[in-house]
């Protein structure tokens, strides 16, 4: 593990010092992990040469877990304790979540237990977050296994349709697997990077991408090195697992089955998989089972019924598609060309409806499984500082749906609409209505409608610590802020005194950080010095990766310090670069911290030279020239 | 590059309501590929913060622009001018009447289910507005009468508001 390369102070470590960087596809039915080596994107086998890795984890009474194939073979065996499709619950609450009478999970508390769906296993009780982590573990492993090193960071990628929740359940998930998350990435969006590239795509493409349990639709704009989404639709709760489910009920109904066990109805959701693949190349399917009771199941299921029984599906997902087009401001035949993505996609009868709908053959020359992972892997090659700039391309997304405030009588305030540019923020004055008023919440929500009831509730901030005055008199100035993962932060100041207001997140079906760093600490416990060591590690690398960035700062735009703040900031370099060498962590912290302060400054100064340059109409290889030379301040 | 300085000064473009929308692309886009957070997601936590108020910067300013409506309302803001959203409603008859008989219309086949009646209507706003952008770059660069083109912009905000409507009402028959 010859991770850190130290050089010597006032040496550049090497320019092009390959950092170890992946991209993950956490799916709903399987996941990947993918990088790029040597200048291609390539999915990271496990030792028995296996790509997927399925999104499947089963918990045992030794408090031990099985991820992937192994704990599949369980899943008719033990059902109640192995837990397949566990992204449908990321982010949501046990009232969201559909056919869950017919899961074999023992899920907590009633309908409207508060907060995110918890799962009692045998191995103790589970949140999704928790659940998702142990699979991006198993991912972390493979990677650095197959790389031979620690990672720097791992794009990981989302639906396009995710809200705020599920998005930072996500993250979180991947916090709680160690792994630094350098962007997470829309779905589509992966795919179109990995399309657009690998054909030098130009127009206006659409990427419809139905995954296991999730719908998402892009319209992009692909030109001159810009992947710019025009709008973004779906349905998070939309995937193949439905039309497994519609095949489910389907021989419940043929075979006039009575209520299962709880193996039985894993092991009948299994063979209506298994049917719903086999039709994509035949016309009839054979289903056979042997229940529990000894009854036999034996029915065939033709491409006919299948297309009737899954009818109300493929319609629900053009949709979103005609929504995502008139928010775009297009029509079908602007469309250059739709690219599929996803498993489901393979269905004949999704193939047909998309191909009648744009009035095109679809495009299925990428493998459908692999491209989103393939597409997060350059992207995070490119997050990485693998590319130089001038050889790289800028990606301009958007939120999917909008955020809103609650205002009185339950009505919705849009404060940031849907398909806007992230990032984005706005900001809204609010005043106090009571005299020495010092606190108040904020109920955010996102979604379309109208009313604060069908719209999600994401989180209620509580402002504190506004200074007393008399009603009215305060204006606290709110801003939202929806940083480039599509993820909500909530500031706010009062605006006559310039008091910061204390923000307090309560969100309605995500983690407090609380709770997040319980979670953290008792999975270190589990392995209290492997934890240390990698934390100790994890602070070098960043420590090495802040040197590298100060360094590669410094050789271009030097000449933005005099010379007494150049002192400093080698000094702070100097310093940092012996701290790492050391086993403290707390003191590489600081010195991290005392090497940002340095460089606040410079950093503003870096800023505003670039965006001057780009103003001044030179184009990007330019700059570099420009750069490399000096310029004039 | 002053942070605050307004959206026209940001990317060097003439404060005029007529735009050269092909050279906003371009100066937005060089602006983004210069501070978007992708280009520091490997950096130091101060570079990333700034990047992410630049890029937040940009985003603003390009939207507010881009868009017919918001760049005449922004105008008319740096000219001082308030158009206030709800409490100007001193429309004159004529073109309160007009709206009316749209909105019927608009109820009408949308009770109807009249896709198609939608969609001409959609069309035939989008023309008569149109027509009233032209009016309004007179009014700004030519005439230089912010007054009247407050005026105008009115007008358009009902307009915008109406073919919203319109939008959605296809949205509703199409579910």
């Amino acid at each position: 593990m010859a991770l850190l390369q130290i050089a010597e102070p006032g040496e550049s470590s090497a320019p092009h010092q390959h950092k170890l960087a992946v991209g993950i596809d956490l799916g709903t039915t399987n996941s990947l992990v993918a990088t790029v080596r040597s200048g291609l994107a390539v999915v990271l086998a496990d030792e028995l040469g296996r790509s997927l890795l399925p999104s499947v984890v089963r918990y045992t009474a030794d408090g031990a877990h099985q991820v992937g194939y192994e704990a599949q073979a369980q899943q008719s065996v033990d059902p109640r304790n192995t837990i397949v499709s566990v992204k449908r619950f990321m982010g949501r609450g046990l009232g969201d979540i559909a056919h869950r009478e017919s899961m074999p999970y023992d899920f907590i508390g009633g309908e409207d237990a508060p907060g995110m769906v918890r799962l009692r296993t045998a191995g103790g009780v589970k949140s999704p977050v928790e659940i998702s982590a142990d699979i991006l573990r198993a991912l972390r492993e493979r990677a650095e296994a197959a790389l031979g090193g620690q990672l720097v960071g791992a794009v990981i990628t989302v639906p396009a349709y995710f809200d705020d929740a599920q998005r930072q359940a996500t993250k979180d998930a991947a916090r709680l697997a160690g792994l630094s998350v350098l962007r997470l990435l829309n779905e589509p969006t992966a795919a179109a990077i990995a399309y657009g590239l690998d054909n030098a795509a130009e127009g206006v493409y659409a990427v419809y991408d139905l995954g296991g349990g999730t719908f998402d639709i892009s319209i992009l704009n692909l030109s001159k090195g810009v992947f710019e989404v025009l709008a973004t639709g779906g349905d998070s709760a939309l995937g193949g697992d439905d039309f497994d489910q519609r095949i489910f009920c389907w021989i419940l109904e043929a075979a006039r089955l009575r209520p299962l066990s709880a193996e039985d109805a894993r092991l009948l959701l299994t063979r209506a998989r298994e049917a719903k693949e086999y039709l994509t190349f035949h016309g009839v399917a054979p289903i056979t089972a042997r229940l529990g009771s000894g009854e036999l199941v034996d029915l065939q299921l033709t491409t006919e019924i299948f297309t009737e029984i899954t009818q109300t599906l493929v319609a629900k997902t053009i949709q979103p598609v005609k929504k995502a087009l008139r928010d775009a401001g297009l029509q079908p035949q602007d469309v250059k060309g739709v690219v599929m993505v996803g498993g489901a996609t393979r269905m004949p009868q999704i193939q047909r409806a998309v191909g009648e709908f744009f009035k095109q053959d679809p495009l299925n020359n990428l493998d459908p499984d692999k491209v989103v992972a393939l597409g997060a892997a350059t992207q995070a090659n490119l997050l990485a500082g693998n590319r130089a700039a001038g050889d790289d391309w800028l990606l301009l997304d958007v939120i999917p749906l909008s955020l809103g405030l609650e205002t009185m009588g339950g009505l919705v305030e849009k404060i940031i609409p849907r398909n806007s540019t992230i990032p984005a923020a706005r900001a809204q004055e609010f005043t106090t209505f009571r005299d020495g008023q010092t606190a108040m919440a904020v109920h955010v929500v996102q979604g379309e409608r109208e009313l604060v009831s069908d719209c999600r509730s994401l989180a209620r901030f509580e402002l504190r610590g506004i200074p007393p005055m008399v009603a009215g008199a305060a204006r606290i100035r709110v801003t939202f802020q929806v940083d480039a993962d599509g993820l909500l932060a909530v500031s706010a100041r009062e605006q006559t005194s310039g008091v910061e207001a204390n923000v307090t997140v309560k969100p309605s079906y995500g983690l407090s950080d609380d709770e997040i760093a319980g979670m953290l600490k008792d999975s270190l416990e589990h392995t209290r010095d492997d934890a240390m060591r990698r934390a100790l590690k994890e602070a070098q690398v960043e420590a090495q990766r802040l040197i590298e960035a100060v360094r590669s700062a410094l050789k271009s735009d030097g000449e933005l310090l005099d010379a007494d703040e150049l002192a400093r900031v080698e000094a702070a370099i100097a310093r940092l670069q012996t701290t790492a060498l050391g086993e403290n962590r707390r003191h590489i912290t600081l010195a991290m911290d005392d090497l940002e302060a340095e460089t606040k400054d410079f950093a503003a100064r870096r800023m505003d030279k670039s965006i001057r340059r780009a103003l001044a109409g030179r184009k990007v290889d330019e700059l570099n020239q420009i750069g490399s030379q000096g310029e004039q301040k | 590059m002053d942070f605050s300085a307004d959206h026209f000064a940001f990317f060097s473009l003439p404060r005029t309501f007529r735009l050269d929308a092909p050279a906003l692309d371009r100066k937005y886009r060089e602006v983004q590929a210069q501070v978007h957070p992708d280009k520091f997601a490997h950096a130091g936590e101060a570079d990333r913060r700034l990047s992410l108020q630049w890029a937040t910067r940009a985003n603003e300013a390009y939207q507010t622009l881009k868009k017919p409506l918001s760049r005449a309302q922004y105008l008319l803001q740096l000219a001082g001018h308030d158009v206030g959203a709800d409490n100007n409603t001193a429309m004159p008859a004529d073109f309160l009447m007009a709206q009316m008989e749209w909105r019927e219309a608009v109820a009408e086949a949308r009770a109807a289910g009249e896709h198609h009646e939608l969609e001409h209507l959609h069309h035939r706003l989008k023309t008569d507005m149109a027509g009233r952008y032209e009016e309004l770059a007179v009014l700004f660069d030519d005439a230089h009468d912010p007054e009247a083109a407050a005026d105008r912009v009115r007008r358009l905000m009902f307009l915008e508001k109406l073919l919203h409507e319109i939008d959605d009402a296809i949205a509703a028959l199409e579910e």
